[in-house]
């Protein structure tokens, strides 16, 4: 039975990101990800700074990958999870690689298949929380409800709306910006 | 006689470190497991909750336990990543000798217990009862550490025990008996929720405690500030209101500066001073002539910022302040701890809803192992083996003659020193790994060379027990009941998800055993380790960490239990002294006098850099579990010398060139990483690798004269390019070097 939890939403806060990659080895154990992480920890630039940056799927409202996908395989169901490929579909041209404005799907060579995060599925279905959220040390990734987030965040404000340019993008998933912010301008100049 | 039996290649060939990574296809068994186990993680002192998934006997993954109150689920990639110590290639399942030429052979359990107690009969006959020693370690439950201790002085009847937590926390626990009269964080974290000022000092904390990070930050949303005093901008450094970039071994002057400027402020709670204190005059003297200039030239941190965290401390109406090995591994350790101390008490904000203090104990169980178990001067409640009352209590429980009950023993490093001169000959070693985690260890493998008889017993052959004469195959966190005491004095259980495979026996079972076959095994007459808990319970009543309240029961109903807590209908104490009954023997908190001095070794013109060492977040302790697992290893492969883009041009070097770093212990080359994030005048090298590239081989035998803590911190080293740039880190074999 699908207990979905409409009222849980994902937040993501890079700012917060230690680095420690605990959410790529929890994300990479579910079996259907075979061994690779759906989620990727990167340093900005350890030059200057140990800051690390942390991608999930944003699971967009109009998902460019599978407007773009020829093969119609990535489809996005009734509580707006965009899920990853269809095995028996994706051809791997890595489209929707190239579409993605926040670089997440990969194609997984060894598999010439796209992968991406699927927010947990098999367990956000099952009344769970994502597995990556549920182990970040740093609250850098979490998963609840909008009236929990500002309880235990009141500095901050999730934001949902991304400018790249002339285009909007409006996603399933928050990142957190200071308080009172309601979109993140990417490139003003487009 | 304990030189190795083989070439170090062949050794690792057989034994390890071989990477385990998971199956892609994912571990069979895992989606029906037989049983799921709540427990606990067996790294570090926040032991996580998590549910560990049982197929057959073997751990196949691991689920989040949301509801243990600490971590509510949250994990650092070694918990999420510890079930693949099980079923690991490497796992030792039988006892072995060693076979000179041939490395080792099996031998049955008998024979190998027969030679260990022989040799320990020979040994002890020939060179007295104390030539005969044992290390010990604090991954290991109360049980085990209360059995260590008791096993030491009454079966083998030696004095010289020590434990692997003489490198860890012993500088805070001396400070804060000096203090408090009492060795335990004096607040559990969820007073960390609204401090207003949270000051770290010396814990890289997102690295080496990742989950505290959580406490940390929610105090944060709440408004609070927080200080971060650390050489290097670490993950938590960088996200602080105030980072003091603090120069090795110059942090008891912070310190002391700091309480300059809360007294010249008047930043003092007088009423606390004056009803529950002593020697606050001594303080002030110490810190008479700590202006903010004199500051800046020790510490290296400019003058603003000092005064700048005195502004934020002092007035603040509450705060937390935590530390760690940071400023412990000194020579100086316990000044420095007592530093911290004297500005928590000089603003009295400690025993109420969100002041506190605290040490953040490193090791598993390096909280309750202390208190009851392998510590050289302990019995168990935290009890001193030099006072008589104690030692008159301790031996009524255990059933022995007071006289009997030997004395005061080496510490870990001064024992290593006495196997070097020959007075000590032999040795029994359980959880510790010296050869990689102790100072000077060319000093270390030359004194396991001289081991008349050496007996292991570990569910890896780490690289010290390499040197072994007969190695009994011990048991995994995962494969013995117990209860463990995490950093915030939290005890909780370990329950046991699977038995040892193969012909590996529980480390309880050998220790009774071997006890048994020494002549004592009617004061060992266990069953369980409830038993030994329960036994436990009783020597410790009365004591400071007295646990006589706490049951298997108790824990399991409360998810934890906080000691003190002295009888059964006690509910434990998460937050000490909000009666302002301190343990000290006048019932007051102390200041301490503390005057700055130089670290054991200061830089001159032949070694010009000073070098620290520390931890990364993927590894643990000396690597023994955490380089056998492939995920953790690939994270950080290989050592790194972490140095400024200023002295590295200075020196002519590039990133990723090999340099060659020298002290007057050894020399060893290690790949650059050039960073703005540390200091110009400092390098760091983590310490988890073995051989070759082991920091370890760099770093000094200066002790803190209280704790015996080695100065890890804190060496004056010498840098060379050697022109070559290091292979990709991909090819690095550094876990297992030679």
């Amino acid at each position: 039975m699908n207990t979905f939890r409409v009222d849980q939403e994902f937040f993501l806060d890079p700012q917060r990101c230690i680095g420690c990659h605990a959410c790529e080895m929890a994300c990479a154990e579910c079996e259907t990800n075979g061994q690779f992480p759906m989620i990727h920890v990167d340093y900005v630039d350890r030059y200057y700074t140990p800051q690390t940056s942390v991608q999930i799927c944003m699971h967009c409202e109009d998902p460019v990958c599978a407007r773009v996908c020829p093969a119609v395989a990535i489809e996005k169901d009734e509580y707006g999870i965009v899920h990853s490929a269809k095995t028996d579909r994706c051809i791997a041209c890595s489209n929707c690689v190239n579409a993605c404005p926040f670089g997440v799907p990969r194609k997984i060579e060894p598999m010439d298949l796209m992968m991406k995060c699927n927010m947990c599925y098999d367990r956000t279905s099952a009344g769970k929380r994502p597995m990556c959220a549920t182990v970040c040390p740093s609250g850098a990734l979490f998963y609840g409800t909008r009236e929990e987030m500002a309880r235990r965040r009141p500095n901050s404000s999730p934001v949902n709306t991304f400018k790249f340019g002339k285009q909007t993008v409006k996603t399933r998933v928050n990142i957190m910006m200071p308080k009172g912010s309601t979109e993140l301008v990417v490139d003003a100049n487009g | 006689m304990a030189t190795l039996p083989a070439s170090v290649e062949s050794l690792i060939a057989r034994f390890g470190p071989s990477l385990n990574f998971p199956n892609p296809e994912g571990i069979a068994g895992r989606d029906e497991p037989d049983a799921v186990v709540k427990t606990h993680c067996c790294f570090c002192g926040m032991q996580c909750g998590i549910k560990l998934l049982v197929k057959h006997n073997r751990i196949v993954g691991f689920e989040p336990w949301e509801e243990f109150p600490f971590n509510e689920g949250r994990l650092c990639p070694k918990g999420v990543q510890r079930y693949l110590q099980n079923n690991h290639p490497d796992r030792l399942m039988t006892p072995l000798t060693r076979v000179p030429g041939r490395g080792f052979d099996p031998i049955g359990w008998d024979p190998a217990m027969e030679r260990v107690v022989s040799e320990i009969q020979r040994i002890q006959s020939a060179h007295g009862n104390h030539a005969f020693a044992m290390l010990s370690g604090v991954s290991l439950t109360n049980e085990k550490s209360y059995l260590v201790g008791k096993f030491a002085r009454v079966a083998l009847k030696t004095r010289n025990l020590d434990y692997n937590g003489r490198l860890c926390m012993v500088s805070a626990g001396a400070g804060n008996k000096k203090a408090f009269g009492l060795d335990r964080g004096s607040n559990n974290y969820s007073d960390l929720a609204h401090a207003e000022v949270i000051m770290i000092c010396g814990t890289n904390v997102s690295e080496t405690f990742p989950t505290l990070t959580h406490w940390i930050w929610q105090a944060r949303d709440n408004g609070g500030q927080l200080i971060v005093v650390d050489p290097r901008l670490t993950p938590i450094a960088r996200t602080a209101d105030l980072h003091l970039p603090v120069r090795p071994g110059r942090d008891s002057a912070l310190y002391g500066a700091i309480l300059h400027q809360l007294i010249k402020r008047d930043w003092l709670d007088h009423d606390f001073i004056a009803n529950h204190t002593t020697d606050f005059d001594k303080a002030c003297e110490a810190v008479a002539d700590y202006d903010l200039d004199w500051a800046e030239r020790i510490t290296g941190i400019e003058k603003a910022k000092i005064l700048r965290a005195a502004e934020m401390w002092g007035p603040a109406r509450t705060s937390f302040l935590l530390h760690a090995r940071g400023i412990e591994h000194h020579s100086k350790g316990v000044e420095n701890v007592l530093g911290c101390i004297n500005l928590v008490l000089a603003t009295g904000r400690i025993g109420k809803p969100y002041c506190g203090y605290a040490t953040i104990t490193g090791q598993g169980n390096g909280q309750g192992g202390r208190e009851h178990g392998h510590k050289c001067d302990q019995l168990p409640g935290n009890r001193d083996i030099e006072n008589p009352e104690h030692r008159q209590y301790i031996s009524q429980v255990w059933g022995i003659e007071e006289k009997d009950l030997p004395g005061k023993g080496l510490t870990a490093y001064e024992l290593m020193e006495a196997i070097h001169r020959g007075e000590v000959k032999g040795l029994l070693s359980i959880c510790f790994n010296p050869l990689v985690s102790l100072p000077n260890n060319t000093m270390i493998r030359e004194a396991l060379e001289k081991l008349e008889f050496y007996v292991a017993i570990d569910f890896f052959l780490n690289e010290t027990a390499r040197h072994a004469d007969i190695i009994l195959p011990g048991s995994l966190h995962e494969e013995e009941d117990g209860t463990v005491t995490t950093a915030e004095g939290r005890v909780t259980r370990i329950r046991k998800a699977i038995d040892p495979p193969g012909d590996a026996r529980t480390d309880t079972s050998i220790l009774l055993e071997l006890a048994g076959r020494l002549g004592e095994g009617e004061r060992f007459r266990f069953q369980t380790s409830e038993d030994i808990f329960n036994e436990l319970r009783v020597a410790s009543k009365g004591g400071t960490a007295d646990y006589f309240g706490i049951t298997y029961k108790k824990i399991e109903e409360n998810m934890g239990v906080f000691w003190p807590c002295p009888s059964e209908d006690h509910p434990g104490t998460p937050r000490l002294w909000e009666d302002r009954k301190f343990r000290t023997p006048d019932g007051r908190a102390h200041f301490h006098g503390i005057a700055y001095r130089d670290p054991g070794e200061v830089t001159d013109a032949e070694y010009p850099v000073i070098l620290t060492t520390g931890r990364v977040v993927s590894q643990y302790l000396s690597g023994s579990q955490t380089r056998r697992i492939g995920k953790l290893v690939r994270q950080y492969p290989e050592p790194l010398l972490e140095i400024h883009p200023a002295l590295a041009t200075r020196l002519g070097i590039r990133d990723r060139e090999l340099v060659r770093v020298s002290t007057r212990r050894g020399a060893a080359e290690f790949p650059a990483q050039i960073v703005e994030t540390i200091r110009e005048d400092t390098v760091f090298i983590p310490y988890h690798w073995p051989g070759k590239k082991s920091a370890n081989q760099l770093t000094s035998g200066h002790l803190d004269p209280i704790s015996k803590i080695p100065e890890f911190k804190v060496c004056a080293c010498k840098l060379e390019p050697t022109g070559k740039i290091a292979p990709s880190p991909d090819e690095s074999k550094a876990w297992a070097s030679a």
